[in-house]
């Protein structure tokens, strides 16, 4: 079966172990986590988790039984194939110097980044845009002195409230 | 008034019915048992943690309580690591307290200090570790609701040293919980489908697991079997959930199932699956395991559905509810009139005369099914059977006949040496009355053969009947079967005494090594008061029998002696069962 990207947003008890014990979820299981974000929601006492991880539909059905069996889960949304917002948040760091700079500031207003900080060495783009525009600008940067980056991560968001 | 932690642990245990621990003190836990000592709660020093974890699982098994164990920080945490897994692959439900450096230390490589919140985080249902005695009340009862709902498992909770040391006024102690969600009622109309599907059968067959028994739902269970006249089978864990003395009774299916439980499986057009999750060593090969059926499949985890083998229909509910709504809607009339049924019946009599559950008996050599034969018929089926791992294990699942519930003791997930001996002794205190026995091979008794001073000590009188072929007899089995009798590291005949060991201890030690002597040591090791050891030394390479090889259909069995002709063409697609020697 085709192992497709899904994305499951976790809304769990704020507990110190609770990372812990999704990710042996996963690691128990054999899945993987291909990108995870984790932050607080209007609750102090609720976490959500973002995950996302490749799989067929039958492996899907199995992770999300088995992380709705977790104590401290409280809901396993499964936001794959819905109408949900998807994005990502990356900082690049560039090496540039006089012949690219030009290049990329071109780039950056072109696209609609940002440049968060910049000395006459280096600078540093914000991106943030789906999965696969992050991925064409990773192409893009590369030749222009990418030196490092770091990506956040997916976030999604249901665009209606589900019944 | 003010209460130290410990005080706040014991009350709030009482609240929850504990009346028993098993457990091992040490320097974490000193003010914990400082406290039991003055409040004299029930509590059995064990010989190892190890023992004190299988006890309370054993308690709990038969009790249909929770099981308490308390043992101290690092070594006797992680001693109970192997009992938690245990505990955990069965379902049982058990409340484990490790002692836990104090909360400053923690990190720190204390001595005696191990991250056992993370080390049995996938063996346990849940588990806690609490670091503010203004947490403890509540989070015990917690771990006591979630040790018992849903499907039952181990919680392990992790009390620092300086958290059982705190106190705390009697007025600010919270008791009060975020409950989960409770389990839905199943749907009236899947309630329906599976009555539909139940009376189109003509090859029926039920099932039934341990979730039956931990479901408490045995007389639901006989009542749908009286409602449909189906036939059934039980796995181990489901063992006395149904009366194994009743006509409709199967024996049990799978790698060292009956001829007839298996085939009625495979050549079955429903098969009605209640509390069982299709364990590989029930099922063997999944692509034959009931090839021609539909499948209903109950069960209280939404996990165990569609993860082995797919259900034309599911019902997620415990035993107890589903059953108690099927048998409602079957109520009145004849559900599946006898006709319907009467060749698929005809055809497992024919299976069941044709390869009945045999050994070949001998005059000079005790042979192991003879000693559980004869135990079933001196304790008139009436004894708790607790039992080791391995070829004792499935001799006791085969010829001790179970009519009741909770009376059969095993170590079926994790298949734990050493299990038998200690659950027989939480289950000899869970039910004083009776007689508990633990069948036991040579191997597994010398495992966790240390409690042998608890059982004296506290006058719990367990029989062991050691099954003593001087092999690991099951390893020894596939070595004869699949290793071409290559027995690498299998012989234990250089063992103690066991007699002896018996005696040491302040037990009796009886032993019976000639077929005419087995019946009168059985007999006296029964009567004799307090712990007894027998040590019955049986046909060393016996195997047993029927056996579905790893991996092959469980229709294909070795069946150990001569296969009869067929009195009946077999139904499973008009082909006759493959049967195979390994030998």
């Amino acid at each position: 079966m085709k192992a497709k990207e899904n994305t499951i947003a976790l809304l769990v008890r704020n507990r110190p172990d609770v990372l812990a014990r999704i990710a042996g979820t996963f690691s128990g299981g054999g899945f993987n986590i291909e990108s995870i974000t984790a932050n607080i929601t209007k609750t102090p006492e609720t976490t959500k988790i973002i995950i996302t991880t490749k799989g067929s539909a039958t492996t899907m059905e199995k992770l999300k039984k088995q992380l709705n069996r977790l104590v401290d889960v409280l809901s396993v949304d499964d936001l794959t194939g819905r109408m949900a917002s998807r994005r990502e948040l990356v900082l690049f760091r560039m090496k540039w110097n006089d012949e690219s700079r030009s290049a990329v500031m071109a780039a950056v207003d072109l696209y609609n980044w940002k440049v968060v900080c910049m000395d006459d060495r280096y600078c540093v783009i914000e991106v943030s845009g789906r999965k696969d525009s992050i991925d064409r600008a990773i192409q893009l940067l590369d030749p222009l002195g990418l030196e490092d980056f770091s990506r956040s991560g997916m976030v999604a968001l249901e665009k209606f409230k589900p019944e | 008034m003010k209460l130290t932690g410990s005080q706040v642990l014991l009350r709030t245990m009482r609240r929850e019915d504990v009346d028993v621990i098993f457990g091992y003190p040490g320097g974490v836990v000193l003010p914990i048992y400082d406290e039991l000592y003055k409040e004299k709660f029930r509590h059995l020093l064990v010989r190892h943690e190890q023992g004190a974890i299988h006890a309370a699982d054993g308690y709990a098994r038969v009790s249909g309580k929770v099981g308490v164990c308390l043992v101290t920080s690092g070594p006797g945490a992680t001693n109970t690591v192997t009992g938690i897994a245990n505990a955990y692959m069965d379902s049982i439900p058990v409340v484990i307290f490790t002692g836990q450096v104090p909360t400053g230390l923690i990190g720190s490589d204390a001595f005696q200090e191990v991250d056992i919140t993370g080390i049995t985080r996938p063996c346990t249902k849940h588990n806690f570790l609490v670091r503010r005695i203004e947490d403890l009340a509540s989070t015990i009862h917690e771990a006591f609701h979630i040790a018992r709902s849903g499907r039952p498992g181990p919680v392990l909770v992790d009390l620092p040293r300086d958290v059982s040391q705190a106190t705390i006024e009697e007025e600010d102690i919270r008791d009060d919980f975020n409950t989960l969600n409770g389990l839905e009622k199943p749907q009236q109309e899947d309630i329906a489908k599976a009555v539909e599907m139940i009376r189109a059968a003509r090859k029926p067959v039920i099932v039934s697991g341990g979730g039956v028994l931990l479901g408490k739902a045995s007389e639901e269970l006989r009542e749908f079997v009286r409602r449909t006249g189906f036939p059934i089978t039980s796995t181990l864990m489901g063992l006395g959930a149904y009366p194994g003395s009743d006509p409709l009774w199967l024996g049990m299916p799978g790698m060292h199932g009956t001829y007839y439980a298996n085939m009625a499986i495979t050549g079955c057009d429903l098969l009605v699956a209640v509390g069982m999750r299709f364990d590989d060593r029930v099922t063997s090969k999944v692509d034959t395991f009931a090839p021609n059926a539909k499948i209903i499949h109950i069960d209280i985890d939404p996990v165990s559905i569609d993860r082995i083998v797919r259900s034309h229909l599911s019902i997620v509910s415990d035993a107890k509810t589903a059953l108690g709504m099927l048998n409602a809607a079957l109520a009145g009339g004849d559900p599946v009139p006898a006709e319907q049924t009467r060749e698929w019946m005809d055809q497992i009599d024919a299976w069941k005369k044709r390869v009945p559950l045999r050994f070949s008996e001998s005059t000079d050599r005790i042979k192991p099914q003879q000693v559980i034969r004869k135990l079933y018929e001196l304790t008139k089926g009436e004894a708790l059977i607790a039992t080791e791992v391995g070829q004792n294990q499935m001799w006791a699942a085969q010829y001790y006949t179970y009519d009741h519930p909770h009376t059969f003791i095993s170590s079926g997930g994790l298949g734990t040496m050493g299990f038998g001996f200690p659950a027989a002794v939480g289950a000899q205190v869970a039910r004083p009355e009776k007689t508990v026995i633990d069948i036991a091979g040579d191997g597994s008794i010398q495992m966790n053969i240390q409690e042998l001073a608890t059982a004296v000590q506290y006058n719990i009188p367990v029989k062991i009947v050691i099954l003593n072929n001087q092999y690991l007899g099951m390893v020894r089995q596939w070595q004869q079967m699949f290793y071409g009798r290559r027995y690498s590291h299998t012989d234990m005949s250089y063992a103690p005494d066991f007699v002896k060991i018996a005696e040491a201890y302040g037990a009796t030690g009886l032993r019976a090594s000639r077929p005419e002597e087995l019946e009168a040591v059985l007999k006296k090791g029964l009567e004799t008061p307090g712990v007894v050891v027998m040590d019955i030394r049986v046909e060393k390479e016996e195997c047993v029998y029927p056996m579905v090889r790893p991996g092959a259909s469980i229709a294909d069995m070795d069946l150990g002696l001569e296969l009869p002709a067929a009195e009946t063409a077999p139904t499973n697609g008009g082909e006759d069962p493959q049967t195979r020697s390994f030998n």
